[in-house]
């Protein structure tokens, strides 16, 4: 096995609100490999995102960081802001949710595109252009030559999301961040979007790593997943196996509350009874266990800690896991 | 056309509906001469992409988007054709649920008002009443009428706030809900929670929905039927598990093939969605469908398919269907 490109060590995450210290990240470990694609899946407010502006460095500036983040062979939250700046962008790329927020609404596409790749790839005006229309082709635009002096607004947002997954591309980056690339666009879209990114990872050998809510977009698309519930990742595994042999009850719930299309109308779905818990009042239990149908005692009173399976590198955090034979509910 | 088995009524029927916005000095063509029917108990479920008018076609319903042609009968009655008291006295048989839960609740009133402020409009002044249909409502969705009534809207999550709206349009006894994708800003978990609240509700009190989303999977879990719609126009319209089963309809068989599949086995095939919709200022002539579709031809630019029946119950509007 290779040094993982990516190595997140023990990351903890604190913002302090008006009721109390938040922690929106708890002791995350996480590591991957050039070429694979990490999904990190998890309903809002579980610490998704969080972790991947820790792993960005681009936190609130009130968040307290510790643990280590290593890119790369460097620790990037002991990197100097310069030396950061030049990585972000270009070693470490990445695409939103909402591209008609991350696009500057008063610069034209190209003077986006080209100032990325001006900034980071020594590259005159006219090579930087041309490096530009190759860009906006490679993710499926038609005419890229007219869209360069176009403005965010003039674009549809499945076009918007192409542009910025060419700027997030445009320096070759070793790793791709997609934060709910998808969450705003329609389905047709989704399906060309998430295409477009497995296409190009796949021919720049590149990372990625997928965060999204939705299980469906991990499953055909991802190595290996990490569901993350309350600030911790609860179950990680190769995504086979993790589909197919889940132990953590959380995992498990979210799959099954998902509406299927197999199902027949008005069947009553297993719903997930309750809300995740408040990040600002941490439980001393498992953070799941109010809602979960298998806690007990143990559950209530101390935390589990994330533990190995019989099978190789599937982790789960659970005092009593579902132990199956196949899949259940997928 | 008919698009309901003869013996049932229809309580909803909508007639070649057509709605356009002005936009500048150019006309958007929301909906395109839509018909369809929605029988009592029944739920119709609607699905499209952004754009397609989905929502546009439920307001329309409610009248709070005026037609420019074409008539809604609401048990019976053309809805289209009333205005003033005798358009708000029908208002209170049919309500509307939002997609935001939070945006739909006002930030300064306590649940307990923003529940009974239906009842006051319809004129009852009987405070004590009010008060014990308010709590019959607010304990129906499942939340404590003592504990929730005098809190204020930022005090729930979203899920909450839509057990709130879903109160809120019960209190009336209404016959008729449109609810306009009413769980699409929830979470997975929570999801779950609203559609089975809602089928129960409607159980319970013996509603008629219509039930809006973009989520094929979601429509699919709460509709008797359901109708595709695409630009403007309804491509195609059937019974859930037969649509879902056979599409005939290019679109519907699109729509169903991009969805991202739960399940690592089914991997997911690339290239089945191509190119975007076209824009409701200009839509293409014909099928409004041809510019993305695999199976278009010349007549399909020169000829508008009707909605007919391709296999029996199943209507689509297309030259060259599926099936």
């Amino acid at each position: 096995m290779s040094t993982p490109l990516l190595t997140i060590a023990d990351v903890a995450v604190e913002l302090p609100t008006p009721r109390g210290n938040l922690r929106a990240v708890d002791h995350v470990d996480l590591s991957l490999e050039a070429g694979r694609t990490l999904g990190i899946v998890g309903e809002s407010g579980c610490g998704k995102t969080m972790l991947s502006r820790a792993v960005l460095q681009l936190l609130p500036k009130k968040a307290k960081l510790t643990g280590r983040v290593m890119f790369d062979g460097q620790d990037l939250a002991r990197l100097a802001p310069e030396s950061l700046r030049r990585l972000r962008g270009r070693d470490l790329a990445v695409v939103f949710q909402d591209p008609m927020t991350s696009l500057n609404p008063v610069l034209t596409i190209g003077t986006q595109l080209m100032e990325t790749i001006q900034e980071h790839l020594e590259l005159d005006a006219p090579a930087a252009r041309k490096r530009s229309v190759e860009l906006l082709a490679a993710v499926g635009i038609p005419a890229p030559e007219q869209r360069l002096a176009q403005y965010p607004h003039q674009c549809s947002g499945g076009m918007r999301q192409r542009i910025a997954i060419a700027i997030a591309l445009s320096c070759e980056p070793k790793l791709l961040i997609a934060d709910e690339p998808t969450t705003a666009l329609d389905v047709t879209i989704q399906a060309q979007i998430l295409d477009l990114l497995a296409r190009e990872q796949r021919r720049r050998h590149m990372a990625m790593i997928i965060i999204t809510h939705d299980l469906g977009v991990v499953a055909g698309r991802a190595d290996e997943v990490a569901v993350m519930y309350a600030g911790r990742v609860v179950e990680r595994a190769p995504t086979q196996a993790l589909f197919k042999r889940m132990h953590m009850p959380y995992t498990e719930a979210l799959l099954a509350a998902i509406p299927k299309l197999e199902t027949a109308p008005h069947t009553p779905l297993p719903a997930i009874s309750g809300r995740p818990p408040d990040p600002t009042r941490p439980l001393r239990g498992c953070s799941f266990a109010p809602r979960c149908r298998y806690a007990a005692g143990r559950c209530h009173e101390a935390k589990p800690a994330l533990a190995s399976a019989e099978t190789a590198g599937h982790l789960y955090a659970c005092f009593h896991p579902i132990r199956m034979a196949a899949g259940v509910g997928a | 056309m008919m698009q309901l088995a003869a013996r049932a009524e229809p309580l909803l029927d909508v007639d070649n509906l057509v709605v356009e916005y002005g936009l500048g000095n150019k006309t958007v063509h929301a909906v395109s001469g839509v018909s369809l029917q929605v029988a009592r108990g029944e739920t119709l479920g609607l699905v499209g992409e952004s754009g397609c008018g989905k929502s546009t076609l439920g307001r329309a319903v409610l009248q709070l988007r005026r037609a420019k042609s074409g008539r809604v009968l609401f048990d019976g009655e053309d809805l289209t054709a009333m205005e003033g008291e005798a358009l708000r006295k029908m208002r209170r048989r049919v309500q509307l649920i939002f997609q935001d839960p939070i945006a739909s609740l006002n930030p300064r009133r306590r649940i307990g008002d923003i529940v009974a402020e239906p009842l006051i409009i319809a004129g009852l002044k009987d405070a004590a009443e009010r008060k014990r249909r308010v709590h019959e409502v607010l304990s129906a969705v499942g939340l404590d009428p003592e504990l929730v009534a005098n809190r204020l809207p930022h005090e729930f999550s979203g899920g909450q706030c839509q057990r709130i709206c879903i109160a809120r349009s019960l209190v009336l006894n209404p016959e008729f809900i449109v609810c306009d994708e009413p769980v699409s800003a929830l979470d997975v978990s929570i999801r779950a929670q609203i559609l089975n609240l809602l089928e129960e509700m409607k159980t319970r009190f013996g509603l008629t929905l219509l039930f809006i989303a973009h989520d094929l999977a979601v429509v699919k879990a709460v509709s008797d039927r359901v109708a595709v719609m695409y630009l403007g126009r309804l491509c195609e319209v059937g019974p859930s598990e037969q649509l879902f089963a056979k599409p005939v309809h290019p679109y519907t068989d699109l729509l169903l093939q991009a969805i991202p599949v739960p399940d690592p086995d089914v991997r997911p095939v690339e290239g089945v969605a191509v190119g975007e919709p076209p824009s409701p200022i200009a839509p293409p002539s014909g099928c409004r469908f041809r510019t993305r579709c695999p199976r278009a031809d010349q007549r399909c630019s020169a000829e508008i398919p009707e909605l007919r029946e391709v296999v029996p119950g199943q209507f689509a509007a297309c030259h060259h269907p599926l099936a």
